[in-house]
């Protein structure tokens, strides 16, 4: 009967450190914290020419401070622009219409967010409007592309003859 | 190929019983809770020190790593995701078939080598329901919570790698693996231990409930339980990553 009393507490120890483990992952490792439910929001879309590699659940921040989440990715085929729904925290709910909205890169190794900065209007975004002003996501290939038609253009003269060899080769 | 389709189908089969004695099982509580002290408790002592070892390495080789991008405030995260998605479910899972498993194997094996099955069936005693059940629902119970323990021991070693040796700062090593580690990622582990939970578990009692009963029958069915565990677990662990992406 001890041995099986001394076996229940080891079990009940046991039980009680997975528990503690699952609740530390849950609590101490996510962003999400014990709150699972959502905080009141509003959604505003805004079209861009290029998002890059723009992520639905990726954050939407106003100088620096996250305000929401991106949490849809869609293709308008009339204007052939990429639409981006966000949900916005009820609590910003003082953002002027003529606010503009950028893709931004986080880090070197950091995915990329939506970064609004503020306009001058008397009168807020309110649920389903859409930003106007929009700036593309930063593109590495069409900045190398323009930088070397560019330099290619100025330096013409002065590398033509390493051209001409790369040619016949 | 047939022969291990037909042992296929006979595993499946065997859930089935065992599942079907599930109710009855749990009205005896007392042979679950001594069968979780079994697999649970006393795997404690291995899985915690290797998950201490484990996520020191990992905080040593991801800070190598991440330190050429100098990014090795990184280090949270990528421990914690490698951690609390792959490692922890599958590194226990894989000790928890070799600790857990073969235990439970041998000693069904030899209760079958020694006609114990054989004579609770005399005494109208179903030996799936007194013996099997609990054993497996004892393993089914503790393999998620070796795995949790498992993942956070491992992010304690990480942390104690990175932040105490390697000098990662210690805010940002907790601030981004909060900021990038979401809610799904954890789901993702625990759905993962328990299906390993529930595999491992149930390879095992196989096994040994279906050993030829002699002293090499009882051997073979312990070796067989941690080589199917083992392959079943890294093929079940692509197919719900797989799922989860």
């Amino acid at each position: 009967m001890r041995k099986s009393r001394a076996m229940n507490l080891g079990t009940g120890l046991f039980v009680l450190l997975g528990f503690a483990a699952l609740f530390f992952l849950t609590t101490q490792t996510t962003n999400r914290g014990v709150s699972f439910h959502s905080e009141p929001h509003y959604r505003v879309t805004a079209k861009f020419d290029n998002i890059g590699d723009l992520k639905v659940g990726a954050p939407v921040s106003m100088a620096g401070v996250e305000i929401g989440r991106v949490v849809g990715i869609g293709f308008d085929s009339r204007d052939y622009k990429a639409v981006v729904a966000m949900n916005l925290n009820a609590k910003y709910n003082q953002i002027p219409t003529d606010s503009d909205a950028s893709i931004y890169t986080q880090s070197l190794l950091g995915g990329k967010f939506v970064g609004i900065s503020p306009g001058g209007a008397e009168t807020y975004l309110k649920n389903n409007d859409q930003i106007a002003f929009t700036q593309s996501a930063f593109v590495l290939e069409n900045l190398i592309g323009q930088f070397l038609a560019n330099f290619g253009k100025s330096s013409d003269h002065s590398k033509s003859a390493a051209g001409a060899g790369g040619q016949v080769k | 190929m047939s022969d291990s389709l037909v042992r296929l189908g006979d595993i499946v089969g065997f859930l089935g019983r065992i599942m079907l004695q599930v109710p009855r099982a749990l009205l005896r509580f007392q042979l679950i809770v001594d069968q979780v002290y079994n697999a649970g408790a006393l795997s404690l002592v291995i899985v915690m020190l290797s998950g201490l070892f484990v996520g020191m390495v990992l905080g040593l080789q991801g800070f190598e790593l991440l330190q050429r991008f100098g990014s090795e405030q990184a280090l949270g995260t990528a421990a914690a995701i490698g951690l609390v998605k792959e490692l922890g479910p599958v590194v226990t899972a894989l000790l928890f078939a070799g600790r857990a498993g073969t235990a439970l194997a041998a000693e069904l094996g030899l209760m079958r080598a020694t006609d114990q099955l054989s004579a609770m069936e005399m005494m109208a005693v179903d030996p799936i329901r007194r013996v099997v059940a609990p054993r497996f629902l004892g393993g089914v119970i503790a393999m998620p919570l070796l795995a949790a323990i498992f993942s956070m021991i491992g992010i304690y070693g990480a942390q104690l790698v990175g932040v105490q040796i390697m000098k990662v700062d210690a805010g940002s090593f907790w601030s981004q693996m909060r900021a990038s580690v979401h809610l799904i990622d954890l789901n993702e582990g625990i759905v993962k231990s328990c299906v390993f939970g529930v595999a491992c578990s149930l390879i095992a009692v196989y096994e040994g409930y279906h050993a030829a009963p002699t002293a090499e029958g009882v051997g073979a069915a312990t070796t067989r339980t941690v080589v199917t565990s083992a392959v079943i677990v890294l093929f079940l662990d692509y197919l719900i990553t797989a799922f989860f992406l």
